[in-house]
């Protein structure tokens, strides 16, 4: 068993959705239940095998990969099929692994229009190969190959069961999100040219192999080094997104059918923050520590900003999507910290803000299916017409406005703690400014996310909805979907060790690369 | 020791308590309210019994007891684990007692006051969730513990003071309190950030006050964090400027305002730094200043509350800007260094302040669940004689008139004022503040009394008195507020054995606590201090119940101006509400969606027009089969879904890929050999 799973373990969490896709290829487009089980079942093989390299992943060893696979691929580049999972990949993996059955068991009963379960389960099947792949790819190429894989079923699934702009909405995510990702490349090209992988693991002078890059790129000169940084700051940096490159997100958001939603705030974000923590700052340390205080600015700015906007929004669901640049700030500014304590963080800010914001897109969306509207001023009452649902959704806020307890707290505090001290080489004083305004930022949080829960929540119903026969309190299919990340909210809240014990030894290897360049 | 080792059963019990309530409360024949009060009885009695536990540990040994700490790892980052766990020493035990026996007491009372009410159950749940949280607070080993309990303690009031959300004017006030905190909250985010760090990466508390003790961190970090924690203290302990959430608050329903908003959680800020006074011992420079931030917050809240509380006709607002005074009071006890004489008005302040709250909520249901002693009360002493007699008991306590709880530790801390500090000079100015306050808290009080028991009944209907399940718990709470000043009588009243007992088990004598003084009780100061407290009843007495000097306000301009300032509560409302929250929420959010959607979203919609338009132009002029896919690629609003998928299914996406590949390798290329 352990054999197998060093061998084919990580390739089968990746693949196996490809395995779903073939069959339902294979099934007219009318079997529906026959789709939905296929693709349900497709989606818990792979949590199948999640729990299998979990039990099977030594914890003494967090920070190694693990499970290692290094084949031939493209030989002419020598670009490998590296793949590899350590405490930095694991929580991300297994949370991709975790939303997407929900999101599958969340359409059951109601598929946006035009339907089609067919074709919108198949996209998410390939979404998750994507975006399990990029949290393992080892290898820049194969990489930036599932980065890319990510984008066509998000661009389909918000141009044909998106909101009335989709098609906009659409195109602006995938252009934008390319651009970005163009540039990206063009950095992991130079890269493959100007380091000399000789003397690592690679044996060879160009590499992508993303274990040998750390030392291979000291040879890299400190221009050259910004230039690259700066490639893979706007390819990452579009992705998650960080102010000013942040507009494609509110669109995405508003116009994607629910599922998409919380998809793309629950995982895609997370491949721009993570590819900060997994390859700009490991390979290029020196760069990094130059571009830091840039990097903090923004995020605090991306904090304040985000918070302003959510303020003025009149709709649920674009409110929320704002609200996602606010928490993304939080993140980035552990990131930019440089430090052990701020990526931990940030990388627990990632998982939190995926179950925390998932659960509100997940909440905005049973909202619109029964209201058929999100406009804030027209909502209201909620407690009293479906009680439930809004005791839910005033747990997500609270998790979201970071109140201790819940998972949202831990991906904050950490964060404006380890702005107080960053990394060597980092003005002390540029970062002590943005950890107050950071820390003033969670106050804006509890302003807007309250306010939000006050108008749609507390109150009475407005009249054209009280006696909606349609507003109905949660669903079974509801329930199944929200409860694992209700509780998980709840648990790495009271006990957050779950996550910071996997992910501070691997952080721990990139802080250090940190320190020796900062010297 | 067993108790004190673990102490984590005690909030364990109503935190259970509260998830069972939650989910199944609804299904007991009670509605959930039989779990609270058995798991609160339960946490008091383990508290009780913690309390001897402690009083043992003191007795067996000669030089001050050390604190019971327990730990267990929670969370780690670079390499160190960090520790969740209990710390239980003196201050701990006695505000586990005060808390486990005010919410057991308001449990009771609340079957009774909120009968049929809507949220029944839920009531009764955060009732748990709150008495947990703050029973975790107080135990708390580390900082980082002590900001989860903080916050979660302001959660529970949160969704109190919202019980009932239906009214808008309600949900306001639980969104005001809860914004209010966080406001402080940055302080205290910030103060606990300079404490980890400047103490070598620790949030442990015992750890971080014996290094500030031992001057092992400078003086800068330890001002700028206490400057930190005093902004979470004015928010979390209603301090000037901080305050106007607190009156506010009073929305919720009245036993919340005695448990929460009075008793227990509003004194959390106290504990904070009653609890890390090390590091405000050294950052204010307690024993050698005259005049530092602490004392003088307390100081300036204590009165600004005080003469509040003569306008209001609202008998809770009333008891919370006198909170407000009262818990000033307290934070200036802390500021002029008289530790013990602060957490000794604590203890006796949140009986008498209870037993006052529990009365007016007795008083209204009584009258109609109103609240305004002009309009609706007058006369109750003749048909509540119970509520009357426990409220004119709280209120001598509340006056500090002798012998009550109230006078002593009031005395205590005056005495303080005048003798602690640099030189033994006293810190004059926070004494004079506190002189006064003595005298108009004396003259509010006896307003207070007189509106709602004295005179002719205003309202309507007759008014009976309350049931026993709430003259039981005022009466219990009265005679705390009668002899609760006992443990802690000063030496040349009674005999050594007898004397300074709540100092001798609840003041740490350990590396971790500066060695603070301790005034002397002077029989002089003492009798001046009491004459200042019978002058403000006497006056008061002769304005309301002898009708002296009525219609000063119409006949005197410097009397009106003054009451209008007063009724419009020195204008903070005004400023907070309408022009900071007003102007963020509205103008300021405004602008920076139209900066967001009109420049920064403008400036990718009119990038992506451009290169459409140019693609469009290489369309026409240049090579269309190649090109082709480009221009769909870089359209905008015009393109569509169809157009990727046509470019799937002709292939055309493999010549997209080649293209980019290509393209980015030649700018690679340019890249690799300019730099």
């Amino acid at each position: 068993m352990t054999e197998f799973l060093d061998d084919w373990g990580l390739t089968l969490a990746i693949f196996l959705p490809l395995v779903g896709v073939a069959i339902m290829a294979l099934i007219p487009k009318a079997e529906e239940q026959l789709h939905k089980a296929v693709a349900l079942i497709a989606s818990l093989a792979v949590v199948v095998v999640g729990v299998l390299l979990v039990v099977e992943f030594d914890f003494d060893r967090a920070g190694e990969l693990q499970f290692l696979v290094d084949r031939s691929w493209i030989d002419v580049i020598n670009s490998r099929y590296i793949l590899g999972l350590d405490g930095i990949s694991m929580p991300l993996m297994l949370l991709t692994m975790l939303i997407v059955p929900l999101c599958i068991i969340y359409s059951w009963n109601h598929f946006p229009e035009p339907h089609n379960p067919k074709a919108f389960l198949i996209l998410i099947l390939v979404l998750q190969t994507g975006m399990i792949g990029t949290f393992l790819a080892q290898d820049l190429i194969l990489f930036f190959v599932f980065f890319e894989v990510v984008l066509l079923p998000m661009y389909f699934m918000i141009g044909v069961w998106g909101g009335e702009q989709r098609q906009y909405a659409a195109i602006k995510f995938f252009l934008y999100t390319l651009f970005g990702s163009a540039l990206m490349l063009v950095s992991f090209l130079a890269l493959y040219f100007l380091a000399d992988g000789t003397d690592t693991i690679a044996g060879v002078a160009n590499t992508f192999d993303m274990r040998a890059l750390p030392e291979a790129a000291t040879a890299v000169g400190i221009t050259a080094q910004l230039w690259i940084f700066g490639g893979m700051f706007l390819g990452f940096g579009i992705k998650v997104p960080m102010f000013p490159f942040h507009t494609w997100l509110p669109d995405a958001h508003t116009q994607a059918p629910t599922v998409g939603s919380v998809i793309l705030a629950a995982v895609l974000l997370k491949l721009g923050t993570y590819g900060f923590i997994r390859i700009a700052i490991p390979i290029l340390p020196e760069a990094a520590i130059e571009w830091a205080p840039f990097i903090g600015a923004l995020a605090v700015i991306g904090i304040i900003y985000g918070a302003l906007c959510c303020l003025a929004q009149t709709d649920m669901k674009r409110l929320i999507a704002f609200s996602s640049v606010a928490h993304m700030g939080f993140t980035m500014l552990g990131i930019a910290t440089l430090t052990d304590f701020g990526m931990n963080a940030a990388i627990f800010g990632m998982v939190a803000h995926g179950l925390i914001t998932g659960m509100l897109f997940f909440v905005a969306g049973s909202v619109k299916e029964r209201y058929h509207t999100l406009e804030i001023r027209r909502l209201g009452g909620l407690l009293i017409s479906a009680p439930k649902m809004g005791w839910i959704l005033g747990f997500a806020t609270m998790a979201s406005l970071g109140l201790p307890g819940l998972a949202g707290f831990w991906g904050e505090f950490p964060v404006i703690l380890s702005a107080y001290n960053p990394a060597e080489g980092l003005s002390v004083e540029v970062f002590r400014t943005y950890m107050v305004i950071a820390a003033v930022g969670t106050v804006f949080a509890a302003g807007y996310l309250l306010w939000l829960y006050q108008r749609t929540s507390f109150g009475t119903p407005s009249e054209e909805f009280v006696n909606d026969p349609h507003i109905h309190d949660v669903e079974i299919p509801e329930w199944i979907a929200w409860a694992p990340m209700l509780a998980l909210i709840l648990i790495l809240g009271v006990y957050p060790n779950l996550v910071f014990e996997m992910t501070d030894p691997a952080v721990g290897l990139v802080s250090e690369l940190v320190a020796a360049a900062g010297r | 020791m067993f108790f004190l080792e673990n102490a984590w059963i005690i909030p364990s019990i109503p935190a259970a308590s509260f998830f069972l309530i939650l989910f199944v409360g609804k299904r007991f024949p009670n509605k959930g309210s039989e779990i609270g009060i058995v798991a609160v009885g339960a946490a008091f009695i383990l508290s009780c019994l913690a309390g001897l536990a402690w009083i043992d540990r003191v007795d067996s040994s000669d030089h001050g007891a050390e604190a019971v700490t327990e730990a267990w790892t929670w969370w780690q980052s670079g390499g160190v684990e960090f520790t969740v766990g209990t710390l239980v020493d003196g201050l701990t035990v006695m505000m586990l007692f005060v808390v486990g026996l005010v919410s057991l007491l308001v449990h009771i009372y609340s079957t009774e006051y909120v009968k049929g009410d809507r949220r029944y159950t839920h009531f009764f749940a955060f009732l748990s969730l709150f008495t947990a949280s703050m029973m975790m607070l107080v135990m708390a080993e580390n900082t980082l513990q002590l900001i989860v309990a903080w916050e979660l303690v302001g959660v529970c009031s949160f969704a109190l003071i919202g019980h009932w959300w239906e009214e808008k004017a309600n949900s306001d006030a639980a969104l005001k309190a809860f914004i209010t905190n966080r406001v402080g909250d940055v302080g205290l985010l910030v103060g606990v950030s300079i404490l980890f760090f400047a103490a070598g990466g620790t949030f442990n508390i015992i750890e971080i006050n014996t290094l500030a003790n031992e001057g092992a961190i400078t003086h800068l970090a330890l001002l700028v964090a206490s400057v930190g924690l005093i902004a979470a203290v004015m928010s979390k302990s209603g301090q000037f400027f901080l305050h106007t959430w607190l009156p506010d608050a009073m929305a919720g329903p009245t036993p919340v305002s005695a448990l929460i908003h009075a008793a227990t959680m509003v004194v959390a800020g106290i504990f904070m730094v009653a609890r890390m006074y090390g590091v405000f011992w050294e950052g204010m420079s307690i024993p050698v200043a005259n005049i530092n931030l602490l004392a003088l917050v307390g100081g300036v809240t204590t009165l600004v509350g005080a003469s509040l509380a003569f306008v209001q006709r609202d008998i809770k607002k009333v008891l919370a800007y006198s909170t407000i005074s009262q818990l000033g009071f307290m934070v200036l006890a802390l500021g002029v260094g008289a530790w013990t004489a602060a957490l000794f008005h604590l203890f006796t302040h949140a009986f008498f302040k209870a037993c006052l709250f529990l009365g007016a909520g007795s008083v209204s249901h009584a009258c109609h669940h109103s609240f305004d002693m002009v309009a609706d009360m007058g006369g109750l002493r003749k048909y509540m004689p119970h509520t009357f007699r426990t409220f004119l008991i709280g209120s001598i306590a509340l006056a500090g008139l002798p012998p009550l709880a109230g006078f002593w530790s009031k005395d205590e801390i005056l005495a303080g004022a005048s003798q602690l500090g640099g030189g033994g000079n006293g810190y004059p100015v926070v004494l004079a503040m506190g002189m006064i306050t003595a005298f108009l808290t004396a003259a509010y009080t006896t307003r207070m009394v007189y509106l709602t028991f004295f005179g002719e009944y205003r309202g309507h209907g007759t008014p009976h008195e309350s049931p026993k399940t709430i003259t039981v718990p005022l009466w219990i709470l009265a005679a705390f507020a009668v002899v609760g000043g006992a443990v802690n009588l000063p030496g040349k009243i009674v005999p050594d054995g007898w004397a300074y007992r709540f100092e001798h088990y609840v003041e740490p004598v350990a590396a971790y606590f500066p060695s603070v003084s301790h005034p002397e009780f002077q029989w002089g100061f003492a009798i001046i201090a009491t004459l200042i407290a019978a002058a403000g009843v006497a006056l008061s007495y002769a304005y309301w119940f002898q009708g002296r000097w009525h219609g000063v306000t119409e006949r005197n301009k410097l009397a009106a101006s003054g009451y209008r300032l007063l009724e419009n509560k020195y204008y903070l409302d005004t400023l907070y509400t309408d022009i900071i929250v007003g102007s963020v929420k509205g103008p300021v959010a405004r602008a920076s969606d139209w900066v967001n959607t009109y420049i920064i979203d403008g400036v990718v919609n009119t990038a992506g027009e451009r290169s459409a338009q140019a693609g469009r132009a290489v369309y026409t002029h240049f090579d269309q089969k190649v090109v082709d896919g480009a221009v769909n690629l870089s359209g905008t609003a015009s393109s569509d879904a169809g157009g990727v998928l046509r470019l799937m299914q002709t292939g055309k996406i493999r010549q997209y890929a080649t293209l980019f590949f290509a393209a980015a390798t030649v700018l690679a290329g340019v890249l690799v050999v300019i730099v």
